[in-house]
Protein backbone atom coordinates (compact mmCIF):
# COMPACT_ATOMS: atom_id res chain seq x y z
CA UNK A 1 0.00 0.00 0.00
CA UNK A 2 2.79 2.39 0.83
CA UNK A 3 4.76 1.42 -2.26
CA UNK A 4 2.28 1.17 -5.13
CA UNK A 5 3.49 -0.09 -8.47
CA UNK A 6 4.07 2.62 -11.09
CA UNK A 7 0.95 1.69 -13.06
CA UNK A 8 -1.20 1.80 -9.98
CA UNK A 9 0.17 5.10 -8.85
CA UNK A 10 -0.77 6.74 -12.16
CA UNK A 11 -4.31 5.56 -11.69
CA UNK A 12 -4.22 6.91 -8.19
CA UNK A 13 -2.93 10.24 -9.39
CA UNK A 14 -5.66 10.52 -11.97
CA UNK A 15 -8.21 9.90 -9.28
CA UNK A 16 -6.49 12.36 -7.00
CA UNK A 17 -6.76 15.21 -9.51
CA UNK A 18 -8.95 17.79 -7.82
CA UNK A 19 -12.38 18.19 -9.34
CA UNK A 20 -12.70 21.70 -7.97
CA UNK A 21 -11.02 24.20 -5.71
CA UNK A 22 -13.69 23.76 -3.09
CA UNK A 23 -13.30 19.98 -3.10
CA UNK A 24 -9.57 20.43 -2.64
CA UNK A 25 -10.02 22.92 0.20
CA UNK A 26 -12.59 20.91 2.13
CA UNK A 27 -10.42 17.83 1.76
CA UNK A 28 -7.46 19.67 3.28
CA UNK A 29 -9.41 20.71 6.36
CA UNK A 30 -11.00 17.27 6.67
CA UNK A 31 -7.69 15.43 6.33
CA UNK A 32 -6.07 17.69 8.94
CA UNK A 33 -8.78 16.74 11.41
CA UNK A 34 -8.81 13.04 10.49
CA UNK A 35 -5.07 12.54 10.83
CA UNK A 36 -5.07 14.59 14.02
CA UNK A 37 -7.76 12.31 15.49
CA UNK A 38 -5.87 9.17 14.47
CA UNK A 39 -2.66 10.32 16.12
CA UNK A 40 -4.39 11.40 19.34
CA UNK A 41 -6.14 8.04 19.49
CA UNK A 42 -2.74 6.42 19.92
CA UNK A 43 -2.62 7.92 23.41
CA UNK A 44 -5.62 5.96 24.64
CA UNK A 45 -4.40 3.77 27.51
CA UNK A 46 -0.90 5.21 27.10
CA UNK A 47 -1.27 8.70 28.58
CA UNK A 48 0.42 9.56 31.90
CA UNK A 49 -2.88 9.28 33.77
CA UNK A 50 -6.30 7.78 33.18
CA UNK A 51 -7.74 11.31 33.31
CA UNK A 52 -5.43 12.36 30.49
CA UNK A 53 -6.43 9.30 28.44
CA UNK A 54 -10.00 10.53 28.58
CA UNK A 55 -9.05 14.14 27.83
CA UNK A 56 -7.04 13.19 24.76
CA UNK A 57 -9.77 10.76 23.70
CA UNK A 58 -12.30 13.59 23.92
CA UNK A 59 -10.13 15.85 21.83
CA UNK A 60 -9.59 13.07 19.29
CA UNK A 61 -13.34 12.57 19.05
CA UNK A 62 -13.87 16.30 18.47
CA UNK A 63 -11.36 16.17 15.64
CA UNK A 64 -12.96 13.02 14.24
CA UNK A 65 -16.36 14.71 14.30
CA UNK A 66 -14.97 17.63 12.32
CA UNK A 67 -13.32 15.19 9.91
CA UNK A 68 -16.57 13.31 9.32
CA UNK A 69 -18.53 16.48 8.60
CA UNK A 70 -15.84 17.82 6.28
CA UNK A 71 -15.13 14.59 4.42
CA UNK A 72 -18.84 13.89 3.95
CA UNK A 73 -19.14 17.36 2.49
CA UNK A 74 -16.05 16.81 0.31
CA UNK A 75 -17.71 13.70 -1.09
CA UNK A 76 -20.84 15.71 -1.77
CA UNK A 77 -18.91 18.46 -3.53
CA UNK A 78 -17.02 15.89 -5.57
CA UNK A 79 -20.28 14.26 -6.67
CA UNK A 80 -18.64 10.95 -7.53
CA UNK A 81 -20.48 8.90 -4.97
CA UNK A 82 -17.65 8.73 -2.45
CA UNK A 83 -18.79 9.06 1.14
CA UNK A 84 -16.75 9.95 4.22
CA UNK A 85 -15.65 6.32 4.68
CA UNK A 86 -14.49 5.97 1.08
CA UNK A 87 -12.46 9.14 1.44
CA UNK A 88 -10.97 8.15 4.79
CA UNK A 89 -10.26 4.49 4.12
CA UNK A 90 -9.80 4.06 0.39
CA UNK A 91 -7.40 6.81 -0.56
CA UNK A 92 -3.66 6.31 -0.70
CA UNK A 93 -0.92 8.45 0.73
CA UNK A 94 -0.50 10.83 -2.19
CA UNK A 95 -4.22 11.62 -2.19
CA UNK A 96 -4.21 12.94 1.36
CA UNK A 97 -4.06 16.72 1.71
CA UNK A 98 -3.28 17.19 5.41
CA UNK A 99 -0.38 19.38 6.46
CA UNK A 100 2.59 17.29 7.54
CA UNK A 101 2.54 18.54 11.12
CA UNK A 102 -0.57 16.46 11.82
CA UNK A 103 1.00 13.17 10.73
CA UNK A 104 4.20 13.36 12.79
CA UNK A 105 4.43 10.47 15.29
CA UNK A 106 3.07 11.27 18.75
CA UNK A 107 6.54 11.33 20.35
CA UNK A 108 6.46 11.90 24.08
CA UNK A 109 3.67 13.71 25.91
CA UNK A 110 5.49 17.04 25.66
CA UNK A 111 5.74 16.76 21.87
CA UNK A 112 2.04 15.96 21.61
CA UNK A 113 1.26 19.04 23.69
CA UNK A 114 3.63 21.22 21.65
CA UNK A 115 1.90 20.11 18.46
CA UNK A 116 -1.55 20.55 19.98
CA UNK A 117 -0.66 24.08 21.07
CA UNK A 118 0.37 25.06 17.56
CA UNK A 119 -2.33 23.32 15.53
CA UNK A 120 -5.16 24.29 17.85
CA UNK A 121 -4.00 27.92 17.82
CA UNK A 122 -4.16 27.65 14.02
CA UNK A 123 -7.57 25.94 14.05
CA UNK A 124 -9.09 28.49 16.45
CA UNK A 125 -8.12 31.40 14.17
CA UNK A 126 -9.21 29.43 11.09
CA UNK A 127 -12.65 28.37 12.33
CA UNK A 128 -13.39 31.78 13.87
CA UNK A 129 -13.03 33.33 10.43
CA UNK A 130 -14.53 30.44 8.48
CA UNK A 131 -17.83 31.04 10.26
CA UNK A 132 -18.20 33.95 7.86
CA UNK A 133 -17.74 31.80 4.74
CA UNK A 134 -20.19 32.25 1.91
CA UNK A 135 -20.42 28.47 1.87
CA UNK A 136 -23.16 27.63 4.37
CA UNK A 137 -21.91 24.13 5.13
CA UNK A 138 -18.38 25.30 5.86
CA UNK A 139 -19.73 28.14 7.99
CA UNK A 140 -21.87 25.70 9.99
CA UNK A 141 -19.01 23.22 10.52
CA UNK A 142 -16.78 26.10 11.63
CA UNK A 143 -19.36 27.43 14.08
CA UNK A 144 -19.51 24.06 15.82
CA UNK A 145 -15.78 23.38 15.62
CA UNK A 146 -14.59 26.72 16.98
CA UNK A 147 -15.84 25.93 20.50
CA UNK A 148 -14.17 22.53 20.39
CA UNK A 149 -10.76 23.71 19.24
CA UNK A 150 -10.88 26.52 21.78
CA UNK A 151 -10.91 23.84 24.46
CA UNK A 152 -8.08 21.92 22.75
CA UNK A 153 -6.01 25.08 22.76
CA UNK A 154 -6.72 25.58 26.43
CA UNK A 155 -5.70 22.00 27.23
CA UNK A 156 -2.40 22.38 25.39
CA UNK A 157 -1.86 25.77 27.04
CA UNK A 158 -2.36 24.39 30.54
CA UNK A 159 0.14 21.60 29.94
CA UNK A 160 2.69 23.77 28.19
CA UNK A 161 2.68 26.13 31.18
CA UNK A 162 3.03 23.31 33.69
CA UNK A 163 5.68 21.35 31.84
CA UNK A 164 7.66 24.40 30.74
CA UNK A 165 7.58 25.97 34.19
CA UNK A 166 7.85 22.63 36.00
CA UNK A 167 10.90 20.52 36.70
CA UNK A 168 14.18 20.68 34.85
CA UNK A 169 13.29 17.49 32.97
CA UNK A 170 9.78 18.63 32.00
CA UNK A 171 11.13 22.01 30.88
CA UNK A 172 13.76 20.36 28.71
CA UNK A 173 11.23 17.95 27.14
CA UNK A 174 8.71 20.70 26.46
CA UNK A 175 11.38 22.80 24.78
CA UNK A 176 12.44 19.77 22.74
CA UNK A 177 8.82 19.24 21.72
CA UNK A 178 8.60 22.81 20.44
CA UNK A 179 11.95 22.46 18.67
CA UNK A 180 10.78 19.28 16.94
CA UNK A 181 7.44 20.63 15.79
CA UNK A 182 8.66 24.03 14.67
CA UNK A 183 9.97 23.14 11.18
CA UNK A 184 6.45 21.96 10.29
CA UNK A 185 4.53 24.98 11.60
CA UNK A 186 4.77 27.42 8.71
CA UNK A 187 3.18 25.01 6.23
CA UNK A 188 -0.13 25.67 7.99
CA UNK A 189 -0.04 29.28 6.85
CA UNK A 190 0.99 28.81 3.21
CA UNK A 191 -1.46 30.16 0.66
CA UNK A 192 -1.58 28.76 -2.88
CA UNK A 193 -3.69 29.22 -6.03
CA UNK A 194 -6.51 27.15 -4.56
CA UNK A 195 -6.89 29.28 -1.45
CA UNK A 196 -6.36 32.50 -3.42
CA UNK A 197 -9.26 31.74 -5.75
CA UNK A 198 -11.49 30.59 -2.90
CA UNK A 199 -10.66 33.63 -0.75
CA UNK A 200 -11.70 35.83 -3.67
CA UNK A 201 -15.00 33.94 -3.78
CA UNK A 202 -15.50 34.39 -0.04
CA UNK A 203 -15.44 30.62 0.57
CA UNK A 204 -12.06 30.09 2.20
CA UNK A 205 -9.93 31.86 4.80
CA UNK A 206 -6.52 33.02 3.63
CA UNK A 207 -4.07 30.83 5.61
CA UNK A 208 -1.50 33.65 5.54
CA UNK A 209 -3.65 35.97 7.67
CA UNK A 210 -3.84 33.31 10.38
CA UNK A 211 -0.11 33.27 11.00
CA UNK A 212 0.13 36.50 12.99
CA UNK A 213 -2.68 35.90 15.51
CA UNK A 214 -2.00 32.16 15.89
CA UNK A 215 1.74 32.56 16.41
CA UNK A 216 1.17 35.51 18.73
CA UNK A 217 -0.95 33.27 20.93
CA UNK A 218 1.65 30.50 20.87
CA UNK A 219 4.47 32.94 21.68
CA UNK A 220 2.61 34.36 24.64
CA UNK A 221 2.12 30.87 26.11
CA UNK A 222 5.69 29.82 25.34
CA UNK A 223 7.12 32.88 27.05
CA UNK A 224 4.85 32.50 30.09
CA UNK A 225 6.04 28.87 30.31
CA UNK A 226 9.66 30.11 30.50
CA UNK A 227 10.37 28.45 27.14
CA UNK A 228 11.72 29.97 23.95
CA UNK A 229 10.35 30.04 20.42
CA UNK A 230 12.74 27.88 18.38
CA UNK A 231 14.82 29.52 15.72
CA UNK A 232 15.17 27.26 12.75
CA UNK A 233 15.75 27.72 9.08
CA UNK A 234 14.47 24.22 8.37
CA UNK A 235 11.01 24.26 6.89
CA UNK A 236 9.03 21.25 5.73
CA UNK A 237 6.08 21.49 3.41
CA UNK A 238 4.17 19.59 0.74
CA UNK A 239 1.25 17.95 2.54
CA UNK A 240 -1.28 20.05 0.65
CA UNK A 241 0.12 18.59 -2.58
CA UNK A 242 0.04 15.03 -1.29
CA UNK A 243 3.68 14.85 -0.25
CA UNK A 244 4.03 13.24 3.14
CA UNK A 245 6.61 12.04 5.63
CA UNK A 246 7.71 8.43 5.80
CA UNK A 247 5.73 7.62 8.92
CA UNK A 248 2.44 8.65 7.32
CA UNK A 249 2.28 5.37 5.38
CA UNK A 250 2.30 3.43 8.62
CA UNK A 251 -0.46 5.59 10.03
CA UNK A 252 -2.63 4.91 6.98
CA UNK A 253 -1.88 1.18 7.10
CA UNK A 254 -3.12 1.02 10.67
CA UNK A 255 -6.13 3.25 10.05
CA UNK A 256 -7.23 1.62 6.80
CA UNK A 257 -6.38 -2.05 6.92
CA UNK A 258 -9.64 -3.30 8.47
CA UNK A 259 -11.77 -1.32 6.03
CA UNK A 260 -9.69 -2.56 3.10
CA UNK A 261 -9.48 -6.18 4.26
CA UNK A 262 -13.22 -6.40 4.82
CA UNK A 263 -14.88 -4.01 2.36
CA UNK A 264 -18.28 -2.85 3.48
CA UNK A 265 -17.97 -4.49 6.89
CA UNK A 266 -20.19 -3.07 9.63
CA UNK A 267 -20.91 -3.82 13.26
CA UNK B 1 4.72 18.97 41.71
CA UNK B 2 2.23 18.78 44.52
CA UNK B 3 3.28 16.11 46.92
CA UNK B 4 0.00 15.63 48.76
CA UNK B 5 -0.59 11.91 49.00
CA UNK B 6 -3.93 10.60 47.89
CA UNK B 7 -5.31 9.31 51.13
CA UNK B 8 -7.88 7.03 49.62
CA UNK B 9 -7.24 4.56 52.39
CA UNK B 10 -9.00 6.24 55.26
CA UNK B 11 -10.99 3.89 57.41
CA UNK B 12 -9.41 2.56 60.53
CA UNK B 13 -5.97 1.45 61.44
CA UNK B 14 -5.32 -2.08 62.61
CA UNK B 15 -5.83 -0.83 66.16
CA UNK B 16 -9.36 0.20 65.32
CA UNK B 17 -8.74 3.91 65.82
CA UNK B 18 -10.54 6.14 63.29
CA UNK B 19 -7.95 8.17 61.46
CA UNK B 20 -7.73 10.57 58.54
CA UNK B 21 -11.20 9.97 57.31
CA UNK B 22 -11.87 11.46 53.94
CA UNK B 23 -14.85 11.34 51.66
CA UNK B 24 -14.23 7.77 50.61
CA UNK B 25 -13.29 6.37 53.98
CA UNK B 26 -16.13 8.12 55.67
CA UNK B 27 -19.20 6.73 54.03
CA UNK B 28 -17.71 3.29 53.87
CA UNK B 29 -18.83 2.71 50.30
CA UNK B 30 -15.32 1.80 49.26
CA UNK B 31 -13.92 -0.85 51.56
CA UNK B 32 -10.19 -0.32 51.50
CA UNK B 33 -9.05 -2.74 54.22
CA UNK B 34 -6.77 -5.35 52.74
CA UNK B 35 -6.47 -3.47 49.47
CA UNK B 36 -2.81 -2.89 48.66
CA UNK B 37 -2.14 0.81 48.36
CA UNK B 38 1.54 0.49 47.52
CA UNK B 39 2.08 -0.34 43.87
CA UNK B 40 5.20 -0.86 41.84
CA UNK B 41 7.61 2.10 41.69
CA UNK B 42 6.15 3.08 38.30
CA UNK B 43 2.64 3.01 39.70
CA UNK B 44 3.76 4.95 42.74
CA UNK B 45 5.12 7.72 40.50
CA UNK B 46 1.78 7.91 38.74
CA UNK B 47 -0.01 8.27 42.03
CA UNK B 48 1.72 11.57 42.80
CA UNK B 49 -1.33 13.50 41.70
CA UNK B 50 -3.71 14.17 44.58
CA UNK B 51 -7.31 13.03 44.61
CA UNK B 52 -10.13 15.49 44.03
CA UNK B 53 -13.83 15.11 44.70
CA UNK B 54 -16.05 16.44 41.94
CA UNK B 55 -19.43 18.12 42.38
CA UNK B 56 -21.59 18.88 39.36
CA UNK B 57 -24.66 21.09 39.12
CA UNK B 58 -27.03 19.68 36.55
CA UNK B 59 -28.85 22.94 35.88
CA UNK B 60 -29.58 26.33 37.33
CA UNK B 61 -31.53 26.17 40.54
CA UNK B 62 -30.28 22.75 41.55
CA UNK B 63 -27.43 22.23 43.97
CA UNK B 64 -24.07 20.70 43.17
CA UNK B 65 -24.14 16.94 43.62
CA UNK B 66 -21.17 14.66 44.20
CA UNK B 67 -20.34 13.02 40.90
CA UNK B 68 -17.16 11.13 41.67
CA UNK B 69 -13.47 11.67 42.09
CA UNK B 70 -10.36 11.98 39.96
CA UNK B 71 -6.66 12.67 40.06
CA UNK B 72 -5.19 15.96 38.90
CA UNK B 73 -1.96 17.88 39.55
CA UNK B 74 -3.78 21.03 40.68
CA UNK B 75 -7.20 22.61 40.98
CA UNK B 76 -7.25 24.14 37.50
CA UNK B 77 -6.50 20.81 35.85
CA UNK B 78 -8.95 19.07 38.16
CA UNK B 79 -11.79 21.24 36.83
CA UNK B 80 -10.76 20.42 33.28
CA UNK B 81 -10.47 16.70 33.98
CA UNK B 82 -13.86 16.83 35.65
CA UNK B 83 -15.31 18.43 32.54
CA UNK B 84 -13.96 15.56 30.46
CA UNK B 85 -14.91 12.78 32.88
CA UNK B 86 -18.24 13.87 34.32
CA UNK B 87 -19.94 16.21 31.84
CA UNK B 88 -19.39 14.28 28.61
CA UNK B 89 -23.11 13.78 28.16
CA UNK B 90 -24.23 17.30 29.07
CA UNK B 91 -24.67 16.42 32.72
CA UNK B 92 -23.76 19.82 34.03
CA UNK B 93 -23.56 23.59 33.86
CA UNK B 94 -21.17 24.09 36.77
CA UNK B 95 -18.37 22.11 38.40
CA UNK B 96 -16.75 22.28 41.83
CA UNK B 97 -13.63 20.36 42.76
CA UNK B 98 -12.46 19.86 46.33
CA UNK B 99 -9.21 18.23 47.49
CA UNK B 100 -10.34 14.89 48.91
CA UNK B 101 -7.85 15.30 51.75
CA UNK B 102 -9.68 18.47 52.81
CA UNK B 103 -12.97 16.71 53.41
CA UNK B 104 -13.74 15.69 56.96
CA UNK B 105 -16.30 12.93 57.01
CA UNK B 106 -18.26 11.09 59.65
CA UNK B 107 -16.95 7.69 60.59
CA UNK B 108 -18.75 4.43 59.83
CA UNK B 109 -18.05 3.47 63.46
CA UNK B 110 -20.10 6.43 64.65
CA UNK B 111 -23.05 5.51 62.45
CA UNK B 112 -25.30 4.39 65.29
CA UNK B 113 -24.66 7.39 67.50
CA UNK B 114 -24.96 9.80 64.62
CA UNK B 115 -27.97 8.59 62.74
CA UNK B 116 -30.08 6.15 64.72
CA UNK B 117 -31.58 8.69 67.16
CA UNK B 118 -33.40 10.31 64.24
CA UNK B 119 -35.00 7.00 63.33
CA UNK B 120 -38.07 7.21 65.61
CA UNK B 121 -38.85 10.88 65.12
CA UNK B 122 -41.29 10.65 62.26
CA UNK B 123 -42.82 13.99 63.28
CA UNK B 124 -39.82 15.66 61.72
CA UNK B 125 -41.13 14.67 58.32
CA UNK B 126 -43.72 17.07 56.92
CA UNK B 127 -46.12 14.20 56.27
CA UNK B 128 -48.93 15.44 58.49
CA UNK B 129 -49.97 18.28 56.24
CA UNK B 130 -52.61 18.11 53.55
CA UNK B 131 -51.16 19.25 50.28
CA UNK B 132 -53.58 21.38 48.29
CA UNK B 133 -54.30 20.10 44.83
CA UNK B 134 -52.32 21.70 42.09
CA UNK B 135 -49.14 22.18 44.07
CA UNK B 136 -46.28 20.87 42.03
CA UNK B 137 -42.67 19.99 42.73
CA UNK B 138 -43.19 18.74 46.27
Amino acid sequence: MTHPSPQLSEVEHARARPTSDKWEYVLRLGDDALVSAQRLGEWIAAAPQLEEDVALGNIALDQLGQARALLAYAGEVEGAGRDEDALAYLRDEREFRNAQVFELPIGDFAFTMARMLVVSAYQVELYERLQGSTDETLAAVAAKAVKEVDYHRDHATQWTLRLGDGTEDSHQRMQQGLDDVWPYVLELFEPDEVTERLVAAGVAVDPAVLAEPALAYVSQVVVAATLTIPETAVRHSGGRRGIHTERFGYLLAEMQHIARSHPGATW
Amino acid sequence: MVSTSSTSGGGTTSGGEPRDLNAEGGHGAVPMSGVPTEGSPAQAARREWPLWEVFVRAKRGLSHVHAGSLHAPDATMAVRNARDLYTRRQEGVSIWVVPAAQITASSPDEKDAFFDPAGDKVYRHPTFYNVPEGVKHL
